[in-house]
């Protein structure tokens, strides 16, 4: 099921610029799209309009063939899975009963869980590497176990989409490439995945295709040699950086010190 | 059905048994049973015509409340939440008082003003909490309320400080609430204002347990969030204003109850819900029991009753389950 957004632009009511504009990108199966840009510069947006939560002003949102605001809030929950950048635990339930909520979409408003259910969540859990955890409560998890639990709420949606809104916030090494690691794999499966990141370097190794977005814009998109060059980083991050190959090929970015500047235009 | 939800409908069992057999004329648990099958037995006319009704009466407001508060709780994504928090309790108090100095004589003119207030009062918070025409913002929600309750209440507290004392005392008594008056009747009114929120509300847990996590995040698993909100919002308003027209403010069961359901029980709402609406029913019977039977001939506010009991009830609960 591919994501899709056509010549897309949103306004807030009530705000002057649009906060996108003329954005256009497709994300097909089996493929992970890492979407990056600045603080501010219209991801979590695209997100949000990208699951029919802001009416386009201009362009259509695409899941699957219809556009996004066509789509059931329920009907949608089971094509797409999202791990939002943020959440509230205003009343903290145990991981067991947390992940079983990525079932509510199947389940409707009445009806108790049943086997396919549960196994499904049993399923997500183990796959994210939180079996252990299932009884524990969300208020007492780790930053990284956190997050693996809310990957695996997703999961338990049995997707065909998985959009993650920066995942590695706060995770150590150990924990950022771990994720990496299972988005990578549950792409290869078959899933169409995007994660919206700043951990640029990551995706530049772990993503077949990048869009980088500067103010509502799209400024580059392709393959991480086409969008990750120092030009256009320097331009879209207002900061002067290197680029040089890793061992894999894909380009990785160090920012420059101000002393740094003039050996950075040379790499 | 676990050994939890055996307890609890024994327990269910027990309050109404224990509601009916208390009173100026005590009852053994046997001569209830007598009372409540064989209309010609010496306690039927107590059992049917004054207990049984008010018992029951006590029950589902006390549900009512209960189930309000933990509706709101979720909605809001405040445990502090509490039915009477959105406006309602000024402006059904204001519509009560107004009647009351207006010397009202008809039996339905206070429950009726009480209910036209609360109606008031919860039209202008969500007309002022409906942000731009289009959203309903749980933060302006809780704001708004705050402000129609604190303005209702002020022009409240000006009838009651300018009328004379018997309007003062009946004004003061239908404040701090109680079930003297029930009666078939008014047992019957309830429920049919009662039926459609409650069912409301039941449905609305799976979505509750999704909006307690933010809107985004609820829209993601599948949740129509703005729908939820203004569901649960209207159904929890319009049970806890007929209960306040039914019987007054009566305080802390839509706070307290969900709070040791959810500590006690589960916090997912399809659970809680209906937990919550048998729990407060249980907690109000007893209260109403305690308040009509402490001090005879005196009948005590059921409102006072509830916080003096259920005060250090909560303590207790509260550094058990902290400890």
């Amino acid at each position: 099921m591919i994501v899709a957004a056509r010549n897309l632009a949103v306004r807030y009511p009530g705000a002057g610029g649009r906060a996108l504009d003329g954005v256009s990108f497709e994300a097909h199966p089996g493929q992970l799209l890492a979407i990056s840009g600045p603080n501010g510069s219209g991801k979590t947006t695209l997100l949000r309009a990208l699951l029919g939560l802001l009416p386009p002003e201009a362009g259509t949102a695409v899941i699957g063939e219809r556009p996004a605001v066509e789509w059931g809030r329920e009907a949608l929950a089971r094509a797409v899975g999202v791990v939002p950048q943020r959440e509230e635990t205003v009343f903290p339930l145990t991981v067991g009963d947390m992940v079983m909520l990525g079932r509510y979409a199947r389940l409707g408003p009445v009806a108790a869980a049943g086997r396919a259910d549960h196994a499904a969540v049993a399923q997500a859990l183990a796959r994210c590497d939180v079996t252990g955890l299932a009884s524990r409560r969300v208020d007492e998890l780790s930053g990284g176990e956190w997050q693996r639990v809310r990957v695996a709420r997703a999961i338990a949606q049995e997707p065909r989409i998985l959009i993650l809104d920066e995942p590695t916030t706060s995770l150590d090494v150990r924990h950022a490439m771990e994720l990496f690691e299972l988005m990578r794999e549950l792409v290869t499966d078959g899933l169409t995945g995007i994660v919206i990141t700043h951990e640029l370097n990551l995706a530049a190794r772990f993503a077949d295709r990048m869009l980088l977005l500067d103010g509502g814009r799209v400024a580059a998109a392709g393959r991480a040699a086409e969008v990750l060059t120092p030009e256009v980083l320097a331009e879209v991050f207002r900061w002067p950086v290197a680029v040089s190959p890793w061992r894999d090929g894909s380009p990785q970015m160090t920012p420059l010190r101000p002393s740094e500047r003039d050996q950075g235009a040379v790499s | 059905m676990s050994g939890r939800d055996g307890a609890l409908a024994l327990t269910v069992l027990a309050a109404l048994v224990l509601g009916l057999a208390v009173g100026s004329v005590p009852l053994a648990p046997g001569a209830v049973v007598h009372g409540l099958l064989d209309p010609s037995a010496p306690s039927a006319a107590i059992v049917r015509q004054l207990r049984l009704p008010r018992v029951l009466l006590a029950f589902v407001v006390g549900g009512g409340l209960a189930l309000s508060g933990a509706a709101l709780q979720a909605l809001v994504r405040n445990p502090l939440a509490d039915p009477y928090l959105l406006g309602l309790s000024g402006g059904a108090g204001l519509g009560a008082v107004a009647a009351i100095a207006l010397r009202a004589s008809a039996a339905w003119a206070v429950p009726l003003a009480a209910f036209a207030g609360a109606l008031g009062a919860i039209a202008l918070v969500y007309r002022l909490a409906v942000v731009s025409g289009r959203r309903l913002d749980p933060r302006v929600l809780l704001l708004a309320g705050v402000v129609v309750g604190a303005f209702a209440a002020a022009v409240m507290s000006a009838i009651i400080v300018l009328a004379d004392a018997p309007t003062l005392r009946n004004a003061l008594l239908w404040l701090l609430g109680g079930f003297g008056g029930a009666s078939w009747q008014s047992l019957a009114v309830f429920l049919l204002y009662a039926l459609l929120p409650v069912f409301v509300l039941f449905r609305s847990g799976r979505a509750l347990d999704l909006l307690a996590l933010g809107e985004d995040t609820a829209e993601y698993l599948g949740a129509d969030a703005e729908r939820t909100k203004r569901l649960v919002y209207v159904s929890a308003s319009l049970l806890t204003a007929a209960s306040v027209a039914t019987c007054g403010i009566i305080g802390f069961v839509g706070l307290v109850v969900p709070h040791a359901c959810r500590m006690l029980w589960s916090p997912l709402h399809r659970t809680l819900l209906p937990v919550s609406f048998l729990a407060g029913g249980v907690f109000l019977v007893l209260a109403d029991t305690i308040a009509r039977s402490i001090l005879p001939p005196l009948e005590l506010p059921v409102g006072v009753v509830t916080a003096l009991v259920g005060v250090p009830l909560f303590a207790v609960l509260l550094r058990r389950t902290l400890a």
